[in-house]
């Protein structure tokens, strides 16, 4: 656990997690015993699916459910569909869980291949934007070349994740392969590299320029990249596409490279798993491997009220259930024990401002979260830059009395924006 | 909905054991409230231990008595507006023993009783709490009492029967009343190690000194309150001797008498009313260190510390509007 240092002159420095010059080896998890994949899913969408329970899929087979819809999952295994079920993901998103079952010898889909040989921004569109590291493929081919630089994170924007900094520093081939082809097929010339510490050296002939920021989180978060590295201060309630920048992950940039290499679609996944002890671990597994399945493979035992984490400590997402599969986006698993996990309180504000000295957006937290608190959403925004927040969720981490800071900007958020949309219905 | 809970129950069926979810950050700085109290309260140790071998037993049983009122007043607050019980986050404990630091040793045990009850009823759980209170509770606590009972708190005729080896009588009445040549009597080092008349535990400077670094260096007050506030002190009454030497006592003595240490450090820091900002927090430590200094040199009171902090509380929530643009803000 991450904890402020004795003296407490300054804000407290959370710094990232810094790989050591040799690179620990990846550990492989055996083959699970099922699949599940999480098909995005329109809420209104009703239309019966493409594919049905005992089904044959094969490795590396596109699996689209709904016609109307272009999303897809791409089947890491070959075997049948063993169950089709809804699943609510975070903030209401809705999914369709397919379950697959492997059996039978692997066979391995070559639509991919067949059509691999002159690349267009279509192409991978239809097939890797579920690739690891979900590659904003849409985002690019919707902004009709608004996009005018592409940023690749070789830093994880969490600490104590290592899974985008082990990518960009042991793949470096495919990470230059990936490049190419992301530059040939969407016509953007500036291509940045994000990394940190000492790594800048052996990135010479990469295809992007390296740019290196601050070891100390969040300096690897979109906006601040925009504001350190790119000099542009993204504006409040405006996206970083807004300005015409587009941010990869080194994996997403990988995915690509590889795929073309192979003519395989990518499907395992690289993500850093955290036992509860601290211990990390450099693994690859099958997108679609239950989580429960990682952590036997560690005989980590999990218990009651422990909380396993998706994501890194300060912006990852909690999960209720071990049967969770961990998804293209999923950089890293935490287990944290219930003794040592954040609780927070119902404790008032005592306006002490180590929330408000935190920020690296400059928002007066202490009289946003008292707005917040009251339900006040609208005048949140309007007085105290509610759309400011570049979402680090350090002022929950320093706040002493334990009130989830974090929590009430993201529900502030989510309510203005469902408040939003019926009046946009009604004009 | 049904749809959602349909699938919880079947997670639920299955046997899982059952995870806590909730939002990030999953992790804490382990900083708390009452780590706060318990640290300030260790930080007044020093001065309060020199008030105990000054005063003797009078002095033990005012603190004893303050510290454990003002915790009974919360309880009971708590109780009868059926609230979480809040005597645990040690904030009560802190604001009766900061108020028995402030008075004298003499002070009769009704006096004690309503001071706590005016610290935390009315200075603190009439607003809402911790957290809420517009004014430190113990400055308008002090204020209140030094309105009512003016003659409670002249420290020249309470600690009278006291016979101490320093001269017995409080700097600040004999500075102001007898003119600046009375401050010669006090010299700076007896002041600093606590041989002066005043409160229990706010004399001992050294001790303040300490216990205020050790807080500022820990981060549970901010420098930049208490620096600015000596800095006013110390930069209006050399303006005062300069202008008149024979009226006007030199600023060393003003930072080292009355409640200056203990205000710059202990009242003015609070956190509910003082800004959070750099730039207001300068300003309101400077500006409650000039009142103060106006008040003692040229106003109607012996110290001015007390009622200069209630001023600049007024202000806090005004000078925080004096804040840094946020990022990407739209104007």
């Amino acid at each position: 656990m991450i904890k402020k240092a004795f003296w407490g002159v300054s804000a407290p420095l959370i710094h990232y997690e810094m790989l050591p010059v040799h690179l620990p080896q990846t550990e492989k998890i055996p083959a699970p015993g099922h699949i599940t994949l999480l098909h995005p899913k329109n809420d209104d969408l009703s239309v019966p699916s493409a594919w049905g329970i005992g089904d044959a899929v094969k490795t590396g087979e596109k699996l689209s459910l709904y016609p109307d819809q272009n999303d897809y999952v791409i089947s890491p295994v070959t075997g049948k569909i063993s169950s089709l079920s809804p699943y609510i993901g975070n903030y209401a998103k809705s999914y369709t869980a397919i379950s697959i079952q492997p059996g039978g010898s692997e066979i391995i889909d070559d639509t991919f291949q067949k059509q691999m040989n002159s690349p267009t921004l279509e192409l991978l569109c239809d097939y890797l934007k579920s690739a690891p590291g979900n590659p904003p493929l849409s985002l690019l081919a919707d902004s009709n070349g608004r996009i005018k630089t592409i940023v690749i994170r070789g830093l994880d924007p969490d600490p104590m994740v290592a899974t985008s900094q082990y990518i960009a520093q042991s793949r470096m081939k495919e990470l230059e392969g990936g490049i190419r082809i992301l530059k040939e097929v969407s016509g953007v010339q500036d291509i940045i590299l994000i990394t940190a510490g000492e790594s800048v050296q052996g990135y010479g002939h990469i295809g992007a320029r390296v740019k290196n920021v601050k070891a100390i989180y969040p300096a690897a978060l979109p906006h601040m990249v925009m504001k350190d590295v790119l000099g542009q201060v993204v504006p409040a309630g405006k996206t970083c596409q807004d300005l015409g920048v587009c941010f990869f992950t080194a994996e997403a940039v990988i995915s690509i490279g590889s795929a073309f290499a192979s003519g395989q679609i990518p499907t395992s996944k690289l993500l850093t798993f955290i036992q509860k002890d601290g211990t990390p671990h450099m693994v690859e597994t099958d997108i679609g491997t239950p989580i429960g399945d990682i952590l036997e493979a560690f005989n980590e035992t999990v218990n009651e009220f422990d909380r396993i984490i998706l994501g890194g400590p300060m912006t990852g997402s909690a999960v209720y259930a071990l049967e969770n599969p961990v998804q293209p986006d999923t950089d890293s698993i935490i287990v944290v024990d219930r003794d040592k996990a954040a609780y927070v309180s119902d404790y008032p504000c005592i306006n002490c401002g180590e929330c408000v000295r935190i920020c690296p957006a400059k928002i007066q937290v202490n009289m946003l979260v008292r707005f917040l608190e009251a339900n006040q959403y609208e005048a949140a925004a309007d007085s105290y830059d509610l759309y400011s927040c570049i979402e680090c969720g350090l002022c929950s981490y320093v706040c002493v009395s334990k009130i989830p800071i974090f929590q009430y900007i993201k529900l502030a958020k989510y309510e203005l924006e469902r408040a939003k949309t019926p009046e946009a219905a009604d004009a | 909905m049904l749809e959602k809970r349909d699938i919880l129950e079947q997670q639920i069926s299955l046997g899982q054991k059952k995870l806590i979810v909730s939002h990030a950050p999953f992790y804490h700085s382990g900083s708390r409230v009452t780590e706060r109290s318990y640290h300030t309260m260790l930080a007044l140790l020093p001065a309060l231990l020199m008030g105990f071998y000054q005063y003797g037993i009078p002095a033990f049983g005012v603190v004893c008595l303050s510290v454990s009122t003002a915790i009974f007043w919360e309880l009971l607050i708590n109780l009868v507006t059926r609230r979480k019980i809040t005597i645990g986050d040690g904030n009560a404990a802190l604001l009766g023993l900061l108020f028995a630091m402030l008075i004298p040793a003499t002070m009769p045990w009704w006096a004690v009783i309503t001071g706590t009850f005016i610290v935390i009823v009315i200075g603190k759980q009439i607003f809402g709490g911790i957290g809420s209170n517009a004014f430190h509770p113990v400055a308008l606590a002090v204020a209140m009492m030094m309105v009512s009972w003016k003659a409670l708190f002249d420290f020249d005729a309470a600690l009278l029967n006291y016979d101490l080896e320093f001269a017995t009588i409080y700097p600040l009445a004999a500075v102001k009343y007898f003119g600046a040549a009375s401050a010669d009597a006090f010299s700076l080092t007896g002041l600093l190690m606590g041989r002066q008349l005043g409160g229990i535990g706010s004399t001992f400077g050294l001790g303040l000194l300490i216990g205020g670094i050790y807080l500022m260096l820990r981060g549970f007050i901010r420098w930049e309150i208490s620096l600015t506030f000596l800095a006013g002190i110390y930069f209006a009454a050399f303006l005062f001797n300069l202008f008149d030497p024979t009226r006007f006592a030199p600023p060393a003595f003003h930072l080292l008498t009355g409640y200056t240490l203990i205000g710059a450090f202990f009242l003015a820091t609070e956190d509910s009313s003082s800004p959070v900002n750099f730039i207001p927090m300068l300003i309101y430590g400077a500006a409650g260190g000039i009142m103060t200094v106006l008040i003692r040199n040229i106003g109607a009171w012996v110290d001015g510390v007390i009622l200069a902090i209630l001023v600049i509380n007024l202000v806090s929530p005004l000078l925080d509007k004096i804040r840094p643009q946020a990022l990407g803000k739209v104007m």
